[in-house]
């Protein structure tokens, strides 16, 4: 607590370090559009059938074979969104199932304001999502070349050993709860909580999205079947990319509220110039 | 203190830029400059696709086990016209299949010349542009068998199929159904016709006499109530000029994807 207080006072100075590369803020910020473009448009194709199934084929059919499914059902005069997962149905009026549409409550899986076009139009939302899936596609390759080579992912995203040991995650998890976040010459580097979430989203989340989203494609198909015996289906990996897609969100909401809690204007700054603003001790200052 | 003001500031100006957003999407979605930029990844994606289908794989077969207890008929489930409650009354024994165009040999092939020819029976999934699937079990007549006994006319690029359906009702009958392949689908061994679903007759729901099975693509593209194939190295001048019913409303013709 002390060197933390005492970082805190007058004595201690702002120096701005390099930490953003330009290649991983430009693909860092095309990601954002890709993934936004792709998200919205996604959501616009998925409500063209909004339910999903496990295994190779799914359609509407009695007994209803769907694993989750967000309808509309009528209520009286009115209608209701309902929301179903497996046999939990959850009332979702207003959001899923239902909601306004020209000041009116209609049937509609994800609402209006969320789908690119706001207006059911599948052909267009495939007509995004395919040019965005090659944009994500290309950038990505990009950027994993880059991490390769110019050694990224060794130096800024690969935990340590000692990170790893359950003592040191238990200890940051603690710290993450209470907002606390490393300061001074410890900032300099990522925590292995934010190192470990990163791996998960570059090397897990987003090739699952594409090795889904290929398995969907019937020409793909004919070209690497082992797609489908992967994912156990073309409709298993249609919910597949459906449940990634929610984890990525999901990752996206803490990213923001990380980002807001530890420093917005700090955050924001490398991520648009480079430089992070770090709080060092005179004495603890390297020569430069 | 300082993080709540920046919170409540970050998501006021959040949703101001959402509404902004929408607005502003809407507006892009409708931008014909926006629309050619983005109608270019589908050459993209075709030419990715066919320069790995190189070896012309193989759609996956599956099956008996496999079949979906319910395959439901999409898109037309009974064409209007009289000319087709005709044929139907005499289950089609009057109908015939005709092929002309870029041909060297124009044919009229009934259902039992079609029978008569060499079949192809496959256990395939059938995979709607909506998200669904239903795997049934086709046979039908290589629709390369059809071609050699034909022969195309050099320059022949597509098979455009004719059906006897009109899916959206206008007055020009620019709402009747139609499709169209290239020849790389024509020639592939499971692109068939087929008269026969599940081991039974073609029901009238599933495309009867004759639909088109092209395995390797979506369903929008296994033309229903084959009338007529026309051989062709264009299909600009065939109403809307994008190769078929769907196309011309704006869902792509490589529907591979």
């Amino acid at each position: 607590m002390t060197s933390i207080a005492q970082s805190e006072t007058a004595k201690s100075r702002k120096v701005l370090f390099y930490r953003h590369s330009v290649l991983v803020r430009i693909t860092h910020w095309l990601n954002v559009l890709c993934l936004s473009f792709l998200l919205m448009s996604g959501l616009q194709i998925f409500n063209a059938h909004p339910a999903l199934y496990w295994g190779q084929y799914g359609a509407d059919a009695r007994p209803d074979p769907s694993f989750i499914s967000i309808g509309a059902v009528e209520d009286g005069d009115t209608i209701k969104g309902v929301t179903r997962i497996g046999s939990i149905s959850l009332p979702t009026t207003g959001v899923l199932g239902a909601s306004i549409v020209d000041g009116e409550l209609a049937p509609r899986a994800f609402p209006s304001w969320i789908t690119i076009p706001s207006y059911q139009d599948l052909a267009t939302g495939r007509r995004w999502h395919f040019f965005f899936a090659w944009f994500f596609v290309i950038n990505g390759f990009v950027y994993l070349l880059y991490g390769l080579l110019a050694g990224h992912f060794r130096r800024d995203l690969a935990p340590t050993r000692t990170e790893l040991t359950p003592g040191h995650l238990a200890h940051e998890v603690a710290e993450h709860a209470r907002l606390r976040f490393p300061k001074g010459e410890a900032a300099r580097h990522y925590n292995a909580l934010q190192k470990l979430a990163y791996v998960g989203v570059i090397f897990v989340l987003l090739p699952l999205m594409v090795l889904t989203g290929l398995t969907m494609s019937p020409g793909f198909n004919a070209i690497f079947p082992w797609l489908l015996d992967l994912f156990g289906g073309r409709q298993s990996a249609r919910t597949f990319h459906f449940i990634t897609a929610s984890l990525l969100v999901a990752f996206v909401i803490v990213h923001i509220v990380m980002v807001l809690v530890s420093g917005v204007w700090n955050n924001l700054r490398s991520m648009i110039t480079g430089y992070y603003a770090l709080r060092v001790e005179p004495e603890k200052e390297k020569s430069t | 203190m300082s993080i709540d003001l920046t919170r409540r500031r970050f998501l006021i100006g959040s949703s101001v830029a959402a509404t902004g957003l929408l607005t502003g999407c809407d507006a892009l979605v409708q931008s014909t400059t926006v629309n050619d930029i983005l109608q270019r990844a589908e050459s993209l994606t075709m030419g990715a696709q066919r320069l790995l289908m190189g070896h012309q794989p193989l759609a996956r077969e599956f099956s008996e086990a496999d079949l979906s207890p319910v395959f439901k008929p999409n898109g037309t489930s009974e064409p209007g016209s009289e000319e087709y409650a005709q044929l139907r009354e005499t289950n089609f024994a009057d109908w015939k299949l005709v092929v002309n165009g870029m041909v060297q040999r124009p044919l009229e092939l009934s259902l039992a010349d079609l029978k008569a020819m060499p079949s192809r029976t496959q256990i395939t999934r059938h995979d709607c542009v909506e998200g669904w699937s239903a795997i049934g079990k086709w046979t039908g007549v290589p629709l390369g068998l059809i071609l050699e006994k034909a022969g195309l006319a050099p320059g022949a690029r597509y098979a455009v199929f004719y059906c006897a359906d009109e899916l959206e009702q206008t007055l020009d009958g620019s709402g009747k159904y139609y499709e169209s392949i290239d020849l790389v689908d024509a020639w592939h061994p499971q692109t068939i016709l087929a008269y026969a679903m599940n081991g039974k007759e073609l029901e009238v729901a599933h495309g009867a006499p004759l639909r088109l099975r092209v395995e390797r693509q979506l369903g929008y593209k296994h033309a229903k109530y084959v009338m007529r194939i026309e051989l062709t190295d264009s299909f600009r001048g065939i109403w809307g000029g994008k190769g078929g019913f769907w196309e011309d409303r704006g869902y792509e013709w490589y529907a591979g994807i």
